[in-house]
């Protein structure tokens, strides 16, 4: 079978991960720390839209962009919380999930061997189409000394080097639970202003932050125009499973992706697009979720520092990146360990750039007796299987 | 004070320390803010949301009692709602605009001894005018729980 399957599909994702995630999914009574989506069921409100929706009937096509209703709502919420203005006609695009969104944009602009700038560590989804669109990473790397953030001079280095066509940005980031202040956020569109390359910007943890109110890229001055901004509700509103998301940008490049879009998806799913309408309207919701998403960050994060897991506060998302460079093992190595002796689960921080062996990634997305167990077994396996 | 306060009424249990972590504070000053909301009579009591019928053997029977009452002189509802409330039997008592004035909330070992308390101690009573009692057939959610065996986690253990 092997030879009918491409290259380019055989070499995507590293093996030891895999093999690692399939280990996890097996092994029974584990505690995890390693899911990426809400533990929170989609709230009460939108479950029910979803039903009352199939009941009345709502079970075909829409118009490949996407309802109008929705996207008058996206509009609308944009406007009402970020002062961002998009028109719902021609620059916005119900997608199936940011998935989705991320590889129309990435189709949209790459021709073979053109360059896009991925910030590690980074989701995993991004080198991965843009190696599917026969692109090629130039990866721009942060540190924990930076915070694990952009440093503005490297990243004018590389564009300087590179001339690659876009950037992709992530903030609040998954895996680092980093984000940026509108401050920050200037420093590098001061960078990017200056240049001719596009930033494809996922913001799909805008409303999950906790020092300060996320700054969407697209506001700064003449940014708009040249940013592919990426929204989506499966963190926000906890609905990984309805696959529903958009993308906003300008109509000349909406209307590429609206046709891809149109070929290999047709358009999101109607329950998913009507149950995403009352989600904008469920902002109460959300708050209750961050709400008790900070307590669960304080304490888990207070308490890897306390065993000695250098681990920095995260400003959004459900992620903290810890470092494990003390225990001399690679993440890999650590993960698998902690999953047999004591059957915590984690991500390996070599899971998001082959670089960070040194760090693995902690989700707080798990009620919270569960993160206090997980908490208990790590000490026990720190102290009979950790050196030092 | 408002965190401390959802905390506890979802878990009464916690301990001060886990109450620390969980809103920053610190453990002595929690102390001392849970105790004087106990003195001022806002944390009325700690208890345990108990479902009765995963129990093996006697249940017991609950029933929502309507009651309609005249008002009394000078002291309206309050002192014919205090002869009732102070029934043991009686577990809630509440007084509602509409069609009925008080609303009760009565326990008892079976569906007689409820139908006893009502005949004897209840209905004679000079001020109540009316009685109307439902019995409860099933208990789907109470205080803000829902009361059903917990659900298997739907999840993938570990994901991007
Ligand atoms: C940074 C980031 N982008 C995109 C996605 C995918 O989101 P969606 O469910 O909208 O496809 C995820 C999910 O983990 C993510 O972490």
């Amino acid at each position: 079978m092997d030879r009918f399957i491409s290259h380019k599909v055989k070499n995507l994702a590293p093996s030891g991960i895999r093999q690692f995630f399939d280990l996890v999914l097996k092994t029974k009574d584990v505690v995890s720390l390693g899911v990426g989506e809400p533990d929170f069921a989609a709230p009460w409100r939108i479950r029910e839209k979803a039903i009352y929706s199939l009941e009345q009937g709502y079970t075909s096509y829409t118009s490949n962009k996407g309802l109008l209703r929705l996207r008058l709502e996206i509009a609308h919420f944009l406007k009402k919380h970020y002062r961002l203005i998009y028109d719902p006609g021609e620059e916005i695009l119900v997608t199936t999930g940011v998935s989705e969104g991320l590889d129309l944009a990435i189709r949209t602009i790459l021709n073979p061997q053109e360059r896009v700038i991925l910030v590690y560590p980074c989701y995993v989804a991004y080198p991965a189409v843009v190696e599917l669109s026969a692109g090629r990473v130039v990866p721009l790397y942060t540190s924990f000394e930076e915070s694990f953030k952009i440093n503005p001079e490297k990243l004018k280095e590389l564009i300087k080097r590179y001339k690659p066509k876009a950037i992709i940005l992530n903030y609040p980031t998954n895996p680092t639970g980093v984000s940026y202040s509108k401050e920050e956020l200037k420093e590098l569109w001061r960078v990017l202003s200056k240049e001719d390359l596009l930033v494809i910007s996922d913001e799909i943890y805008d409303l999950i932050t906790y020092n300060f109110k996320h700054t969407p890229f697209s506001t700064f001055k003449g940014a708009k125009g040249k940013t592919i901004y990426l929204g989506g509700f499966s963190k926000n509103y906890a609905m990984t499973g309805f696959r529903i998301g958009f993308a906003c940008g300008r109509r000349e490049l909406i209307e590429q992706m609206s046709k891809i879009h149109s070929f290999v998806m047709l358009c999101a799913p109607i329950i998913s697009q009507l149950s995403a309408i009352e989600a904008l309207n469920s902002q109460k919701d959300v708050e209750s979720m961050v709400k008790e998403y900070r307590r669960r960050r304080d304490f888990i994060v207070g308490e890897l520092n306390n065993l000695g897991f250098k681990t920095l506060l995260p400003q959004g998302t459900f992620y903290c990146f810890s470092s494990i460079k003390n225990t001399g093992l690679s993440s890999l190595e650590f993960a698998s360990l902690l999953l047999k002796k004591v059957k915590v689960a984690v991500v390996p921080g070599e899971a998001f750039g082959l670089l960070y062996r040194d760090f693995i990634r902690v989700s707080f997305a798990s009620p919270f007796p569960d993160l206090k167990e997980a908490i208990l077994r790590i000490r026990k396996f720190k102290e009979q299987y950790l050196k030092n | 004070m408002e965190d401390v306060l959802k905390i506890l009424e979802g878990n009464a249990r916690i301990s001060f320390e886990d109450l620390a972590k969980l809103t920053g504070e610190k453990e002595p000053e929690l102390r001392k803010m849970v105790n004087k909301l106990e003195k001022k009579g806002v944390i009325v009591k700690y208890k345990a949301v108990i479902n009765k019928e995963l129990l093996p053997g006697e249940r017991s029977v609950l029933a929502l009692i309507e009651v309609k009452v005249s008002p009394q002189k000078d002291v309206g509802f309050d002192a014919i709602a205090e002869r009732i409330y102070k029934f043991p039997e009686v577990k809630s008592c509440y007084l509602l605009s509409g069609t009925y004035d008080l609303l009760l909330v009565v326990e008892g070992k079976s569906i007689h001894t409820i139908a006893d308390f009502v005949a004897e101690k209840l209905a004679p009573l000079e001020a109540v005018k009316g009685t109307v009692t439902h019995f409860m057939l099933k208990k789907y959610k109470e205080d803000g729980v829902i009361l059903r065996k917990k659900k298997e986690i739907k999840r993938l253990t570990i994901t991007y």
